[in-house]
């Protein structure tokens, strides 16, 4: 350890700046971290957290300011460098490659030996050693592609301790997981603090900052705004910090009106791809002017569902109907013309066409029909006339028509894909994932925005990962395991009851 | 990226997966600097080429001169219109040998904006050429318009089925496009033999011994508007090229295929999220793209830059299927840079068979090889457009690097 140890402060990140073309990433950005604390770094998309964290971690070199690790100051050229100095990171997208096992994963770049061969048994003898230590629970011999999202993390924590990580950097760590997995994540965070463990916590949720974090460091627009300890901080102060302003944390709502059914399934069972059952005999309405809510963890069935009422993916056996018209075989184009409209939850991949512009993208469904194209041919200014509306009307920032889709931030991609849909004027809204990965400014107005659409009288079946989202805005929750309905709640129900049904809980206690 | 001013990401966080879409990531990161710095590069070390094989440095730049004026580039300092002079007669060919790369150049374009890489372009052009041909050779008397028109479409119909196998082939079962025209390439290869060859059904009627075709007849040749008698002139397919520039440029920015064919070429996935048919767009495209290297043939048949006829032994030597990829490549792939990539490869194509050909500066071995490097050199730049722009940012790196002294790495307990 070096002379100058300062206080008990393992890290030290002065004044940094780091600027990319056209933009101030990191603004004179201050930042510790205390040997054994778990230190939270709050903002939204774009605060400038992974910058930060990028140029701790030897992926960007800053323009300006001083890194001390243990009181020495530090320059790193490269990820090696701060591996070799103590510093593991967990990406939100795991680095693990799946047809190896846990041990080969882990240790994977700096092997134990036997000769020129792997010695397999010490490498799986090493993991174990460590999994037990921290109370992080993985078998070294499985293969990672058949472990869950939340134990591949941990493979990843295992690696980054294998490596002999002093200081830990979780990249939104909670973002893959579900409420329970959460919770086992939360303990073995704090078991790696007893070890003496310093744990950066990057995150946007507040209640997650809140729970797990000793101290909590807000990044607005590239600069510090303060770090507090966790003692005294409340979901509102920090959501201030934030956004710069109150926001409403809360979804403000009317009891709903439901009207007349507009979406029908009848005993609906889809395949995906690779000709697995997926949705296993799944039946539910949605009326006019109600959210109804499906609860469920990744992979259970949500993601075909809505491909499979949006016409991506076809319909084993079954029937949707809109508004009591039955669609037979449908594809994504009659889907679209019967009045579906359809945020699906991945924007990136499937939103939006990121190279074309604003303009582009709003046509996406439309652009064959008049005024947009007439007989094939297409007229671009009156795209970009409806854009300009569009974009006016959705407070859509960060460029005009001719702006390409990729270059907005992750709220306004969504903007974007929320008003082409709700502008085509859809009797069923279907929205997967609306918010995810958004910031809290994004989320509280397309809450909103789902709710005025509610209230409109549009049907709202909203597909989330996030119980929270799914509490707070449906009318009627379905709970989703295994393909199949296993509950049903109106009104008041608890996070805890409905966590355990989409655990399948139900059918357990039933057995 | 902050809500209210959004900066553009430093770091894409999702590297586009399409051709299509990784290519339109690398034009805005390059502009227009990679292709003038592509040519540049490629041109240096093809002097150095010739520079080391000849020992001499002077060579290489008599060399580059001699090509320049083989492209009959030098007329611009005495323009005539009379083929009588070297320069306008060099010219001509030029723009001959532009025409057709144009052409083969958008076949390139048109599938690589659905996402698709189209090496089948020769194949295409061959199958466009045979067919042109037949219908030139045949139905004589018929009137010249319609004899004409009649080729053209028929030999652009070709390119387009031709094509269109890998398209289907791509859309039904996920064979891939590169090595399925590759495959058809070959076909038409052979075919092209065996129909101008001993006893092929497209074989001339006056000399069993010629694997060479008859000659198109008079009516079915394409006019020339530039030239003498008893000269190659310049016939209107230049025209036709130059109108297929701007059916290319109206079919992807302003129809709604167009719209389809860039959607799917950028992100299949949300395209078919859009509703738009994917597997109908790959066949499509492929066949647009196929259509214009069929059409490249049928000019050159119709055009006659072989003087209307065709041989067996003609095949191997041709290549403007093969220079059409780098001429799309160069130009971007849009209609402007096609046409400015098919007017260098074009120049460089004559140009060195007719400035070095009589091997007055280096041997006319090396001479015709030298268009082959070049080309050869901006295909690898090109694809590998990151070495381009390393070389492009070296000054601009090394500039920041002496500006900020280097920090030494302190030691750390490990």
């Amino acid at each position: 350890m070096g002379d100058h140890v300062v206080d008990d402060l393992v890290l030290e990140m002065r004044g940094i700046r780091k600027e990319f073309p056209g933009v101030v990433a990191n603004d004179a950005v201050s930042f510790d971290v205390r040997r054994g604390e778990v230190h939270a770094l709050l903002g939204e998309n774009g605060a400038g957290k992974s910058t930060l964290m990028n140029i701790l971690y030897g992926l960007y070199r800053p323009d300006a300011g001083e890194i001390r690790l243990n009181g020495q100051p530090v320059s790193f050229t490269s990820a090696r460098d701060a591996i070799r100095a103590g510093i593991g990171m967990v990406h939100q997208h795991f680095m693990l490659i799946p047809v190896m096992t846990v041990a080969e994963n882990v240790v994977l770049g700096v092997e134990p030996h036997n000769g020129p061969l792997l010695d397999e048994s010490g490498a799986e003898q090493r993991v174990s050693d460590l999994s037990e230590r921290f109370g992080l629970a993985a078998d070294p011999t499985a293969l990672v592609s058949d472990i869950t999202v939340g134990q591949q993390q941990r493979v990843e924590i295992l690696k980054a301790l294998y490596r002999g990580a002093d200081l830990l950097i979780l990249d939104e760590p909670t973002a893959v997981l579900t409420p329970q997995e959460a919770g086992e994540l939360f303990e073995i965070v704090r078991s790696l603090r007893a070890d003496g463990k310093s744990i950066i916590f990057i995150s946007h949720k507040l209640n997650e900052v809140l729970e797990i974090a000793d101290r909590i460091t807000v990044l607005r627009r590239g600069k510090t705004i303060d770090t507090v300890p966790r003692e005294g901080a409340t979901e509102a102060s920090l959501a201030r910090a934030m956004v710069g302003r109150d926001v409403l944390l809360r979804v403000e709502k009317e009891t709903a009106q439901p009207g007349d059914v507009l979406l029908t399934v009848q005993d609906l069972q889809v395949r995906d791809d690779r000709e697995i059952e997926k949705v296993r005999g799944v039946s539910f309405e949605v009326r006019a002017g109600e959210i109804v809510g499906i609860a469920g963890v990744d992979g259970n069935g949500q993601t075909e569902l809505i491909d499979a009422l949006t016409g991506l993916q076809r319909i084993e056996s079954g029937t949707v109907s809109i508004a009591g018209r039955e669609l037979s075989h449908p594809d994504a184009r009659t889907a679209l013309d019967a009045g579906i409209g359809h945020i699906p939850e991945d924007r990136q991949r499937r939103g939006l066409v990121l190279e074309y512009s604003i303009a582009e993208n709003i046509a996406l469904h439309d652009y064959a029909k008049p005024p947009t194209a007439r007989f094939g041919w297409l007229f671009p200014s009156r795209m970009v006339d409806r854009a300009r509306t569009l974009i006016r009307e959705f407070d859509i920032r960060g460029g005009g028509p001719f702006t390409r889709a990729g270059g907005l931030s992750g709220g306004n991609q969504q903007k974007l894909v929320a008003a082409r849909e709700i502008a085509r004027d859809p009797k069923v809204l279907i929205a997967a994932q609306p918010t995810r990965g958004l910031d809290v400014g994004a989320i509280e107005y397309l809450h909103r925005r789902l709710v005025t659409e509610r209230d409109e009288g549009r049907a709202i079946l909203l597909v989330s990962l996030e119980l929270d989202e799914i509490l707070s805005l449906s009318d009627r929750i379905l709970v989703m395991f295994e393909g199949e309905i296993v509950g049903e709640h109106t009104g008041e129900v608890s996070e805890e009851a409905i966590g355990l049904e989409m655990l399948g809980g139900r059918e357990r206690t039933a057995a | 990226m902050s809500d209210p001013a959004p900066p553009p990401s430093p770091k894409q966080p999702d590297e586009p997966g399409t051709l299509a879409a990784r290519w339109d990531l690398k034009q805005r990161a390059g502009g227009i600097a990679v292709p003038i710095a592509t040519v540049v590069l490629a041109f240096f070390m093809g002097g150095v080429v010739v520079a080391a094989t000849q020992h001499s440095v002077h060579k290489a730049l008599l060399a580059y001169k001699a090509i320049f004026e083989g492209a009959g580039l030098n007329w611009i300092f005495h323009p005539t219109t009379s083929l009588l002079d070297i320069s306008a007669y060099n010219l001509s060919q030029t723009l001959l040998q532009t025409s057709t790369l144009i052409l083969t150049g958008l076949a390139v374009g048109f599938a690589f904006r659905c996402g698709m890489f189209n090496i089948g372009g020769q194949g295409q052009y061959f199958m466009g050429l045979i067919v042109a041909n037949w219908i030139g050779v045949s139905l004589v008397g018929l009137n010249s318009l319609s004899h004409i028109l009649l080729a053209l479409v028929l030999a652009t119909l070709a390119g387009a089925v031709w094509a269109g196998i890998a398209g289907v082939l791509k859309a039904t079962v996920g064979a891939h496009e590169v090595i399925s025209t590759i495959m058809l390439n070959w076909i038409a290869f052979w075919f092209g033999s065996w129909v101008f060859g001993d006893g092929g059904p497209l074989q001339n009627s006056r000399d069993p011994v010629l694997p060479i075709s008859d000659p198109v007849s008079k009516g079915a040749r394409l006019p020339d508007f530039w030239g003498d008698q008893g000269f190659q002139g310049v016939h209107v397919g230049v025209f036709i090229a130059l109108a297929a520039l701007v059916v290319f440029w109206a079919l992807l920015n302003r129809t709604t295929l167009g719209y389809e064919v860039k959607a799917v070429g950028f992100n299949p996935a949300a395209a078919a999220y859009g509703g738009i048919n994917v597997r109908k767009n790959l066949i499509r495209a492929m066949a647009i793209s196929g259509a214009f290297a069929g059409l490249a043939g049928a000019i050159d048949m119709l055009g006659g830059t072989t003087n209307y006829q065709y041989g067996q032994l003609d095949i191997p030597f041709s290549q403007v299927g093969f220079l059409g990829i780098a001429v799309a490549l160069l130009g971007r792939t849009t209609a402007l840079g096609t046409l400015l990539g098919a007017l260098l490869f074009g120049g460089l194509l004559f140009g060195t068979t007719h400035g070095l050909n009589s091997g007055a500066v280096i041997q006319p071995e090396l001479a015709s090889n030298l268009t082959y490097i070049i080309e050869g050199l901006v295909v690898l730049f090109v694809g590998a457009d990151v070495l381009v722009l390393w070389v492009w940012n070296t000054p601009r790196r090394l500039l920041r690097r002496r500006a900020k002294p280097a920090t030494s790495t302190a030691e750390l307990p490990a």
